[in-house]
């Protein structure tokens, strides 16, 4: 078996590779200051107590350290004076496609945005650099009294849920990176279910990267009342710049007693996009929150969505796939800290090295002391395919006190060449046989997906194997 | 209230009352026994450590580390060795041995060669620094320290005495155990014991550190031990830890595994109240293997804190790491290993687990199992498991007359002796099986016993 020969895994990003010049009506400008947090905050007409928040986190972002002493250096590239960190056309989102600018109209529909929402989507919310261009929920669901805003809305429209919950899952200085976004967030999702409210199709928001050197960092929060279920999908893509780009998003879950959400990300920015973004999500009693995480695009992605399983019977899950192929590196994995009784948290994590791609998993499991009946079980697997691809995983397990349970497992593998051999005699190229592979090792996590998303996955990662069967 | 499970049946006893402290504080000596070219390394190390800076936890390698704990400030240099009738009457672990040495506060007690075969050299690392100066000079600490006791390593060569140089010639074999005690005594005294042993092509021997306090005093062990296996060779190591429950000790280990050779090094540790124990192997030759292992029962507020790294660099190399603790009352442990597959370290097959049997309340177990990987054709895996004693295990003793306590006890040797049966000298695994069994006492049956 060569072991150069790579699978024929065309990731399609050609159809999210283009874009348009835009005369931006609002630009911050480039670099970073007191200055830039006080143009967006007057843009956006913030209330004094997002500016002060937004000037403590810069504040913090400035003190804290890069933290190249466990991650990776690469993130010594980011250029932060380079950056421009607020691009936009306006603040105020359009309920029509119809008036939504006309080349912004032209990107998502060239992403098949409009057509999606048409087929299965009980909301749509899709942000053009730094806000949403376009926002939308079906009659049916808004009069149930589901909230599904951009950030901004949903602080002006409904402060009362809105700053209750606001940075009270991630806090400003848990890390640089959502330091930075506190400083300068603008975009994202609010979203919130009322009691006993189950949202039967998923709302979905789709993030776009237009210009170059440009800095997303939008900011979402959800809440599940009690009992309520609701399930949020988002996408992004970029065009291919010269120069990297920065993604640096803070998301913030928090499911109320008995309430369940799902958070599904297919992650597909182009190969020169810093992607940083902290996830959590706060599970109450019997609450249940479950990251379905997708990463197959950026050059560097540092993302481990966590779970705070602070009620009793709490449950907090994340299924994650990683695919990092050339000059790729997937630093993923996922946080979960165990602050109840009887809660149970899972992590199932697969990733693929191709090329010269590395991928990383990184795992935090934390049970404290005087629970009982906690559970956890992690399982990473890893496979490499070809003789520079790297693969790392680092986990930290806690755990104190008996009656609680742990168990962590973590596997390297190849493709053997038995497999290879085997489909090579049926008529495959070895490319074709590899890809067949590849499918077979995440095949179980794929159906993890949501029906609808599968498609898009489908679509994003064609494996080519027509003709293969049989 | 049951008596806490893991505690060992009666208490020591003081062999000799404790000496009162010397009040000087830590520093070389320079001992005449030493030739005058080691002083000078002695100086640099201990300049090397007055400059590294103490770990914090912001380091990854003293990640979940209590770093208070390995404040060294505190001790001072060991006094003369006071109980070394008594202290040689009771060096032994294995009736049969082939050799025996017993170093008291660093001093050289006694030693016997019953059963050396010719050509063998063991012998106290001073005499070796003069005697066989080269082989010295290559092996002796000439692997660098990866896992983070950088400091305490320099420290340790810069006050090194005690410990033999062991070198067993080409094809040959050591039929019985080499057996080394190192006995610690006094209030805040320093022991800075040291094994190097060098293997020869296709040689076999089995080499047993016993690490033990004559008292009940806080102690401080800075120890390192050096294993390098020439092509074909077998070593198997053996450290069963016994300082006393308030002690603070190093324990830092370096093994490079030569083609087609087999290292298996298994840690015991019965004692100490903080131990950072740090195992390094490096597969430096085709087929090479290695096989690392380890017993902790904890109890009381005991802490142990392991590092280790299987770090494969040539083909077709194995590694295989089986780590066991069992948690009592407020103890705790860390570990963190690495498997490490280099570039061009084709055909790996490398694993690394953990296990955590936790038996209190107030135990902490926390376990950082990591794989990098750069090669291609690797099969590699690592596990950690946290769990507790199987109540329907103690229910099927009870019913045939065990009482509980006795059950868990039984259990736990249990869980430590199936790790045993990877050591394939079974003289050798027999006898650990009864010290591990009688530390949970409960090798009630073993007439060697009283």
């Amino acid at each position: 078996m060569n072991t150069e020969t790579k699978p024929d895994i065309n990731i399609d990003r050609s159809i999210g590779d283009f874009s348009y010049d835009m005369d931006y009506a609002f630009d911050a400008g480039v670099g970073l200051s007191e200055r830039t947090i006080d143009y967006i905050c007057d843009v956006k007409k913030d209330p004094d107590w997002i500016r002060a928040f937004r000037k403590e986190a810069y504040r913090k972002f400035l003190a804290m350290p890069m933290p190249t002493h466990w991650a990776s250096r690469d993130l010594e590239n980011i250029i932060f004076e380079n950056i421009r960190y607020y691009l936009s056309q306006g603040q105020e989102p359009k309920r029509s496609w119809d008036d939504v600018p006309e080349k912004i109209k032209q990107t998502f529909e060239r992403l098949g945005i409009p057509e999606q929402e048409r087929k299965f989507l009980a909301g749509v919310e899709a942000q053009f650099d730094s806000e949403a261009a376009y926002s939308n929920i079906k009659a049916a669901v808004g009069e149930q009294g589901v909230i599904f805003v951009g950030s901004a809305e949903g602080l002006k429209k409904h402060p009362e849920i809105f700053r209750k919950w606001f940075g009270k899952v991630i806090p400003t200085g848990d890390n640089k990176f959502s330091a930075l976004n506190s400083a300068v967030f603008s975009g994202g999702s609010f979203i919130y279910v009322p009691p006993g409210v189950k949202v039967k199709h998923p709302l979905q928001a789709y993030f776009r990267i237009n210009a170059e050197n440009f800095g997303q960092f939008e900011r979402t929060l959800i809440i599940a009342d009690e009992g309520a279920e609701v399930m949020y999908m988002e996408g992004c893509t970029a065009p291919k710049f010269e120069t990297a780009t920065l993604h640096s998003a803070v998301v913030e879950l928090v499911a109320m007693k008995g309430a369940k959400i799902q958070y599904v990300t297919v992650q597909n920015w182009s190969e020169n996009v810093f992607n940083l973004v902290t996830k959590r999500g706060l599970a109450h009693e019997e609450a249940e929150i479950k990251w379905i995480d997708c990463n197959i695009g950026s050059r560097l992605t540092m993302k481990y969505p966590g779970v705070v399983m602070k009620g009793r019977k709490a449950r907090g899950e994340v299924i994650s796939i990683a695919l990092a192929n050339d000059g790729q590196h997937q630093d993923t994995g996922a946080k979960m800290v165990h602050a109840a009784d009887e809660t149970t948290s899972n992590i199932v994590s697969k990733s693929i090295s191709v090329g010269t791609g590395r991928s990383t998993y990184r795992g935090l499991v934390h049970l404290p002391r005087h629970l009982k009946n906690c559970k956890n079980n992690t399982e990473c697997d890893a496979l490499l395919i070809n003789s520079h691809s790297r693969t790392d995983t680092y986990p930290a397990i806690s755990v104190r006190g008996k009656q609680n349970a742990c168990q962590h497992e973590a596997s390297v593998s190849q493709i053997s060449a038995e497999q290879i051999f085997y489909m090579q005699q049926r008529g495959l190229s070895e490319g074709q046989a590899m890809s067949l592979a590849v499918n077979g090792f995440v095949n179980d996590l794929v159906r993890e997906f949501p029906m609808e998303y599968s498609v898009e996955l489908k679509r994003l990662i064609d494996l080519e194997m027509e003709g293969s069967v049989g | 209230m049951s008596p806490t499970l893991l505690s060992p049946p009666a208490n020591r006893s003081a062999l000799h009352p404790t000496t009162p402290a010397s009040g000087l504080a830590l520093a070389p000596t320079f001992d005449p026994a030493w030739p005058a070219w080691f002083h000078e390394t002695q100086r640099e190390a201990w300049e090397e450590f007055q400059r590294t800076p103490t770990p914090t936890r912001k380091d990854e390698a003293w990640r979940f580390a209590n770093i208070k704990a390995v404040a060294v400030d505190d001790f001072v240099p060991a006094g003369k060795f006071l109980s070394s009738v008594d202290a040689i009457a009771q060096s032994k672990l294995f009736d049969a041995v082939s050799t025996r040495f017993v170093f008291g506060n660093n001093q050289l007690l006694h030693r016997e060669f019953p059963a050396l075969p010719d050509g063998v050299i063991v012998k106290p690392l001073t005499e070796a620094a003069r005697e066989n100066e080269s082989l010295f000079r290559e092996f002796f600490m000439s692997q660098p320290v990866e896992l983070g006791s950088h400091r305490f390593a320099a420290l340790h060569r810069a006050l090194v005495q005690g410990g033999v140089m062991i070198h067993v010639p080409a094809n040959v074999e050591v039929a019985l155990p080499i057996e080394i005690f190192h006995w610690v005594e006094g209030d805040n005294a320093s022991v800075f014991p040291h094994t190097l042993i060098l293997c020869g092509e296709n040689s076999k021997v089995t080499v047993v550190d016993a690490f033990k306090s004559a008292d009940n005093a806080r102690a401080f062990a800075c120890g390192v031990n050096d294993l390098h296996l020439a092509r074909g060779a077998q070593l198997t190591y053996v450290a069963v830890q016994d300082w006393s429950d308030s002690s603070l000790a190093f324990h830092i280990n370096s093994t490079v595994v030569g083609r087609d050779a087999t290292a298996t090094a298994l840690n015991v540790n019965f004692g100490s109240k903080f131990l950072r124990g740090e195992n390094l192997s490096r597969l430096v030759g085709e087929g090479s293997r290695s096989v690392m292992l380890s017993i902790n029962p904890m109890d009381g507020e005991r802490e142990i804190d392991q590092r280790t790294l299987q770090d494969h660099i040539s083909p077709r190399t194995t590694s295989d790491l089986l780590y066991q603790n069992a948690l009592d009352d407020k103890s705790r442990t860390i570990f963190a290993g690495l498997i490490k597959v280099g570039k061009g370290a084709h055909e790996t097959d490398a694993y690394q687990k953990v296990r955590n049997l936790l038996l209190s309340d107030d135990c902490e177990a926390n376990s950082m199992p990591g794989l990098e990987i750069l090669a291609d054709n690797v099969r590699c895996s690592h596990g950690a498991t946290s769990g507790e004693i199987n109540e329907d295990e103690l229910f099927y003793m009870q019913a045939r007359g065990i009482s509980a306590d006795l059950g868990r006890r039984l259990i736990v040797a249990g869980f430590f002796n199936s790790l045993l049966a990877r050591i394939t000298n079974e003289p050798v695994r027999a006898r650990l099986a009864t010290l591990v069994s009688k530390r949970m006492g409960v090798a009630m049956d073993d007439p060697k016993l009283e």
